[in-house]
């Protein structure tokens, strides 16, 4: 177990030490001109966005949770999942849909100045999301579930008896959330928030889009502008130690605390009722987030894409591209699931700090981003391509093609390496909340290790699971940058044609496209959301699928 | 049990899916060809190929990253073309050792020689050139790139990124003629004159002037021609219509003109359809296409120029040799960091 555990690590950190090869090369004096002109600028911008982007995601998903668990009001059931409709949203589309809703002249402030009856565009002073604010208050707004929702879920699973308690010693409502709630959801918070953060820092396609220069377009700049591989792979490392420094700083702030759930299951804590104001208030804070991160954008990309199909009909290889990105997200997340199950569930049963080790550094992935991570990913790859066909030429004759770059395999490795942290840590959490003496019951009352797996840990955790894969096949989804680097032949995902579209400029064709990347991404999304309302399922479904998180925690 | 059934056909299903691909990269009657260009450019040119040849034409649509993955395929890569943009990103290619030279009387007939390798390991295919998009209102016919860095136009010019290849290209032509000092003058110039941070792409410069965020802008040649076609929607149409486009030159030099081109990879499996898929492309037939699809200028002599790209005016190509041009691309990409141009 802690050899396979072992591999299955160096398996998936391949692409990581892949760059850090790559980054020996040296630099090609990179360095002095990216510390002078570069790095002071990129550095404080990603800051920026970061911090902003922290800032808001939390705000919104721990008051958006809180909401939903505190207070009772008419339609509370129904935002409970509506508020995790944005994450079905990549990036790079609500970049798009909010520029075009809003530029001077998009239909915004084509209505607007209707309104007011005036003419000549340019007039209103619309702010233009092409902005630092604009792109913290977008990828705000599509990335804030990832705090709602393990925050939510705590709450839940935790709030109960303890809130109720706080109530008696006479602590106020708001006592209770900043003395009580908050400092109890700041695992979830901080797992969720990181998870925020990662994709904040690894995105691209939004960011230059909106004109916001990080640490990402940077090595784009470096790599592809300046033919500089090594250089570019440098900044990459380097900000993937960024990024651990961070999730170490946050776990070492806390290091003294203990968060030990007692219940399994907790009675919710009687909510408020909403009336007047108030009630008004809630619906505006709970719709607000919907609108903006999903309804608005989305009935966009169906007005768009009515008029593509009424001008020339469905575009003819839709349902190809469908099938083939719901068949490559789905291998992919089932790579994605059984490596993170493996990882962590080595941690369970062995305890050994090797098999610790292994769950945090197969995690790496997640930091770095997708072109980078697939670009150190290809040199091994390929080697190991060319190994399998002279193997296959040895046994068969004839000349063999490379089956894992040509059959779509590489992908789903590639995702997996990627993904695997959002598996991993979520099985991990679920893990955490199994008492044990649960596995020393089991095997006292004669299970082998295998049925212990089979018959107490896995029905145990099948919320843990599902949860966890829900979210990785939603991301894979999205994912654009590796698919379009280690695709096949002719193979085309809608997110691959959606960015054949975009860099074309036709974006009336790439809009039905994302309308159907957003329509399939809804599905596990809802389930997601059906998933975190069992309460007998929440504190173990969508618990922080902690990335690096797990890869960083130092054993105690 | 119900385990070991799960198992296997999970394993039936990945060798079922593999088995759906075929591996073998040489094989009659195809090409493969991998490429940065969008789909949608491309796929005319290659179904007009396939019903003209037979041979079928099998294809990676790639942002960045191709000429890495190519090396990194070695002597097994399925690549037979490789086509790209920007005489910088074909020179990467040739650092890499991923291309072949390879001869065709053909080739070398309908290409000028200051536009293809002289030992057949890169050819160009179309030329666009990089110009002025401007407010049709505005009294303005002609303009030297230099003139962009005017404090007369301070807050009315829009640009995309400095660090995107079409402004680096257009800065090291910069550099070619004038001097890294002069260049990097001019780059803060243009850098103050900006009514927006640099972002989007060309054509956002043509929606941003008629949404009277600029008056001026730069894109490239082809991207007026799609969207006054219609090609790209009716919006897009009334921005191409909001603008006019003015064919700007160096001081003493010509228009800066960039390429669309191609190589025959290094271990092409399909080497000579991949010389006939080359061929193809500038043909008479194809040429046309290039023109009167993607609206790019045909680098066949004689060939027709889409009404729409005639109607700019006449091109007059800067004579500025491409390989001085591509030779100073890093440095101008490191300018553009120096000057703050994307901040």
């Amino acid at each position: 177990m802690l050899l396979a555990s072992c591999l299955l690590a160096c398996a998936l950190v391949a692409p990581v030490a892949g760059l850090v090869a790559i980054a020996a090369e040296g630099s090609g004096g990179a360095w002095p001109h990216l510390l002078n002109y570069v790095l002071p600028g990129a550095v404080r911008d990603t800051l920026i966005l970061l911090t902003g982007v922290g800032c808001l995601v939390i705000a919104m998903g721990t008051g958006l949770a809180w909401l939903m668990t505190a207070y009772e009001f008419p339609g509370r059931r129904i935002f409970e999942w509506a508020l995790l409709l944005p994450l079905a949203v990549p990036t790079y589309i609500i970049a798009y849909a909010w520029l075009d809703l809003l530029h001077p002249v998009g239909p915004v402030q084509d209505a607007l100045r209707a309104l007011l009856g005036v003419t000549g565009a340019g007039v209103l002073p619309v702010p233009d999301v092409r902005s630092m604010g604009g792109c913290i208050l977008l990828l705000s707004f599509v990335l804030y579930p990832y705090v709602f929702m393990p925050t939510r879920a705590l709450f839940l699973m935790q709030a109960g008896g303890l809130l109720e308690a706080a109530r008696m010693l006479g602590a106020g409502r708001r006592g209770v959330f900043f003395r009580v709630a908050l400092p109890l959801a700041r695992p979830a918070i901080a797992l969720g928030a990181s998870l925020a953060l990662m994709e904040t820092l690894n995105d691209i396609g939004a960011s230059e889009f909106l004109g916001v220069r990080t640490l990402s377009v940077s090595i784009y700049a470096t790599w592809v502008n300046r033919s500089n591989l090594p250089g570019a792979a440098q900044i990459a490392l380097a900000l993937m130690a960024l990024a651990v420094a961070l999730i170490l700083i946050e776990r070492w702030a806390r290091r003294r605390q203990r968060y030990v759930s007692q219940t399994q299951r907790a009675p919710r804590a009687r909510p408020v009722r909403l009336k007047g104001w108030a009630l008004a208030g809630a619906l505006t804070a709970a719709s607000l987030p919907v609108l903006i991160g999903f309804v608005f954008p989305a009935l966009y990309l169906v007005a768009q894409a009515w008029r593509r199909i009424a001008f020339a009909g469905l575009p003819h290889d839709l349902g190809e591209q469908i099938r083939n990105t719901v068949t490559l997200s789905a291998f992919g997340t089932l790579a994605a699931l059984c490596a993170g199950f493996m990882l962590a569930y080595a941690v369970r049963i062995t305890r050994a700090p090797l098999a610790a080790a292994s769950l945090r550094v197969g995690s790496l992935g997640y930091a770095i981003p997708g072109t980078v991570l697939a670009i150190g990913l290809l040199p091994g790859l390929m080697e190991l391509d060319g190994a399998l066909a002279d193997a296959i030429d040895w046994a068969l004759g004839g000349t063999a093609g490379l089956i894992l770059s040509g059959s779509g395999a590489a992908l789903v490795y590639a995702y997996a390496t990627r993904f695997v942290a959002i598996s991993a840590g979520g099985v991990e959490a679920g893990l955490s909340k199994l008492s044990p003496s649960l596995d020393c019951a089991a095997r006292a009352l004669g299970e082998t290790a295998g049925g212990a797996l089979r018959r107490v840990h896995l029905p145990l955790l099948r919320p843990a699971l599902g949860a966890a894969a829900l979210l990785v096949f939603v991301d894979c989804m999205k994912e654009l940058p590796m698919t379009l680097l280690l695709r096949p032949l002719n193979y085309e995902t809608l997110a691959t044609h959606l960015y054949g579209e975009a860099a074309r400029g036709t974006y009336e064709d790439g809009a039905v496209a994302a309308l159907c990347i957003v329509l399939v991404g809804l599905a596990p999304v809802i389930l997601l959301g059906r998933l975190s309302r069992r309460p007998s399922l929440a504190h173990a479904a969508p618990n922080p699928p902690a990335p690096i998180p797990s890869a960083v925690a130092a054993s105690p | 049990m119900k385990k070991v059934g799960f198992l296997r056909s999970v394993v039936s299903i990945a060798m079922f899916s593999l088995g759906a691909c075929s591996f073998a990269s040489a094989q009659d009657g195809q090409v493969n060809l991998y490429t940065t260009r969008e789909p949608g450019l491309i796929k005319p040119l290659l179904e007009a190929f396939t019903k003209a040849s037979g041979v079928k034409v099998n294809a990676i649509f790639f942002k960045d990253g191709m000429a890495e993955r190519v090396a990194a395929e070695g002597s097994r890569s399925p690549a037979d073309v490789l086509m790209t943009v920007d005489i910088g990103n074909l020179i990467d290619l040739l650092d890499r050792n991923v291309t072949q030279p390879v001869k065709s009387p053909a080739l070398e007939a309908a290409i000028p020689a200051n536009l293809r390798a002289a030992d057949g390991s890169w050819f160009t295919l179309a030329t666009r050139a990089r110009i002025v998009y401007a407010a049709k209102n505005l009294s303005l016919d002609a303009l030297n790139y230099e003139n962009l860095a005017d404090p007369a136009w301070k807050g009315k010019i829009c640009i995309r990124s400095g660090q995107h290849p079409y402004n680096t290209a257009l800065t090291a032509a910069y550099i070619a003629h004038h001097g890294v000092d002069k260049a990097e003058a001019w780059l803060r110039g243009v850098k103050a004159n900006l009514a927006r941070k640099p972002g989007g792409g060309d054509r956002e410069v043509a929606r941003d002037i008629l949404g009277g965020l600029c008056q001026i802008g730069v894109g490239n040649s082809y991207y007026i021609g799609i969207m006054r076609s219609g090609q790209g929607g009716a919006d897009q149409k009334a921005w191409g219509e909001a603008v006019k486009a003015i064919l700007p030159t160096f001081e003493g030099g010509g228009t800066q003109v960039n390429i669309s081109g191609a190589s025959v990879a290094k271990f092409a499996p399909n080497k000579e359809n991949a010389i006939k898929l080359l061929e193809y492309l500038v043909s008479d037939e194809a040429q046309k296409l290039y023109a009167s699809h993607d609206f790019e200028y045909p680098v066949k002599a004689g060939a027709p120029i889409d009404p729409i790209i005639q109607s700019l005016g006449a091109l007059k190509v800067d004579p500025m040799p491409l390989a001085d041009i591509v030779k100073h691309r890093k440095t101008a990409s490191e300018l553009m960091d120096k000057v703050g141009f994307d901040n």
